[in-house]
């Protein structure tokens, strides 16, 4: 029976760098294909809607090279997707230029390399939105009107397995995709194969995190998935980790409110009659789960929308009386705000006040409200289309936290401890605009691929 | 003897499922500790509510997933992930009430 090896070394390339240690145990083993993720929509939407990434440079080069080393030596495919933490055009770009680097720096012989491109333009939205697309919510999200496409500043498509499979048909020995379903990566080499939806795309949901689906807790280890018929074989590269029925179960439902269920672009993996047995001391067999193929392929949209300029303060108080009357106090410094630029609103200015040592954590589910500390921490964050309107809001609100007139305050000389007298400047707030899903006609239609050699001896650049 | 959620539990995490959402996992490695707080009926959707002091409608769903020994649900958020103001942009330290859940 064909068997077909999979190494995983990190969950999120680049976020922090990935453990060489265990990525060279596991090359030992003589993967198949070395596949990670590098993006996700958890940072929130500022790096898409900026188009920046959060990962440093530093270690994005650094993941990428051992992978790539490790990858040219083996003479086996590497598969990377959401390039630079959004899956952006940028994000695709910038790791290719790092991939012809270290290619460069090491002398590497000549390999194909496929950069697959993700983003789509909002006017491109509005124009298949126009046609009669409906561009649906997820999670209770109301379809995409044209007001909120107008408030998003940039938008990618999130691809399923099959640019990638069609990249490493195509002779990709390296490939750069931009935004990715997670499972699809690995998916992508599994359908390549000829093996079955299921199998792939589950043996994906369960590689995607790397050394999260092992116990103990580990980050940034390598995982060793070996498939065979409709199983998956998962082993942890690190000597002190295991994969058990509990931690791949576990692992199972990880980053998803429906337990049983992923979603991908054209059908649904079900697990629930998921199995899972320990075969070895450090290796878990799962199996079991079902592939539903959708009629319509819909797929998923993420967009991010500028919503203004951002403006800090970090203010402390230890005064007993003041903290009990915290609620007073942060009604003056609001009161001062209003009298001079109006009623809050997304138009004019926004301003929260962060009460570490109350609700900083938890905000709206924080249950413990009140509960008497020796000290609050306030950061006051002020937005506003204007940066100018936001630095006067953030400053109004925390000089205005030092003059609260509370009635028996004996502190006199201030009633806030400033951390300093500046107004801290931040990176502009986005918001997430587009959580939506695109019908499309088939699943390869809104990405586009780059193939290309990357030949450093003679400099040779796109074939 | 009635102990908390922090005693019988090996895990108790919350996370972001997409920008609208942060799931919770509880998970037990012990089968006879799952059972009994799965029998106990403390965590349930309506005292998962009363806890965090929402109505129901922000609980997406709550499962009690009997092959993983584990329990999960889901809750949506008022504002998507990283909206201006946001306190905890992965979801991630949402878990805390639930350590001291008294299961009889």
């Amino acid at each position: 029976m064909k068997r077909i090896r999979i190494l995983c070394p990190t969950g999120h390339l680049s976020f922090t760098p990935m453990e060489k240690e265990s990525f060279r145990i596991g090359c030992r083993e003589k993967p198949d294909y070395i596949v990670a993720d590098a993006g996700s929509c958890d940072m929130g939407p500022r790096p898409l809607g900026a188009d920046t990434h959060v990962s440093l440079e530093a270690w994005q080069r650094h993941d990428l090279e051992a992978m790539l080393l490790a990858a040219r030596e083996l003479g086996v495919p590497m598969i990377v997707g959401s390039a630079s933490d959004t899956g952006t055009d940028r994000g695709v770009d910038q790791f290719v230029g790092l991939i012809r680097d270290i290619a460069r720096q090491h002398g590497l012989a000549p390999f194909r390399l496929a950069a697959i491109y993700a983003e789509i333009p909002v006017a491109e939205l509005k124009r298949r939105r126009a046609g009669g697309a409906v561009i649906e919510g997820l999670d209770g999200r109301a379809p995409a009107d044209e007001a909120l496409l107008d408030r998003t500043t940039r938008a990618v498509a999130v691809m399923n397995a099959e640019p990638i499979a069609a990249a490493l048909q195509a002779g990709a020995d390296v490939v750069i995709a931009g935004r990715s379903s997670d499972c699809a990566l690995f998916a992508a080499p599994l359908l390549v194969h000829g093996f079955s939806p299921a199998i792939a795309y589950y043996t994906g949901k369960l590689m995607e995190c790397a050394s999260f689906c092992a116990e103990p807790y580990m980050a940034k280890e390598s995982i060793l998935g070996e498939v065979a018929g409709e199983e998956v074989w998962l082993t942890p590269m690190h000597p002190g980790q295991r994969c058990t029925p509990a931690s791949i179960a576990g692992h199972s439902m990880y980053e998803r409110s429906d337990p049983f269920h992923e979603y991908v672009a054209g059908g649904v993996v079900d697990m629930t009659g998921c199995r899972y047995e320990q075969v070895g001391p450090r290796t878990t067999r799962a199996s079991g789960a079902v592939f539903r193929a959708d009629p319509v392929v819909r797929v998923k949209i993420e967009g991010a929308g500028l919503v203004g300029q951002r403006r800090l303060a970090v203010v402390g108080i230890r005064d007993p009386y003041t903290i009990g009357l915290i609620d007073d106090a942060i009604a003056w410094s609001r009161g001062k705000i209003v009298e001079r630029f109006g009623p809050e609103g997304p138009e004019s200015y926004e301003v929260f006040f962060h009460r570490y040592g109350d609700n900083g954590v938890m905000r709206d589910l924080e249950p413990r409200r009140n509960a008497a500390a020796r000290e609050l921490g306030l950061v006051v964050e002020a937005i506003a289309p204007e940066a100018k309107v936001a630095e006067e809001v953030a400053a109004l609100a925390a000089r205005n936290l030092f003059y609260a007139r509370l009635p028996q305050v004996k502190g006199t000389a201030g009633t806030a401890a400033m951390m300093s007298d500046e107004i801290l400047i931040g990176e502009p707030g986005y918001v997430w605009t587009l959580n939506h899903i695109l019908p499309v006609r088939d699943a390869l239609e809104l990405f586009r691929t780059r193939m290309m050699t990357i030949d450093t001896a003679t400099a040779k650049e796109p074939a | 003897m009635s102990e908390t959620l922090r005693d019988l539990a090996s895990t108790i995490r919350s996370k972001n499922a997409g920008p609208d959402n942060i799931t919770f996992d509880i998970i037990f490695r012990d089968r006879g500790n799952f059972e009994r707080v799965r029998d106990s009926g403390a965590l349930s959707r309506a005292s998962v509510a009363a806890l965090y002091d929402i109505p129901d409608a922000r609980i997406v769903n709550f499962n009690v997933i009997d092959a993983a020994s584990a329990i999960k649900f889901t809750i949506r958020r008022l504002k998507p992930s990283g909206s201006p103001g946001e306190s905890d942009v992965f979801g991630s330290q949402q878990y805390a009430p639930l350590f001291d859940v008294v299961i009889p």
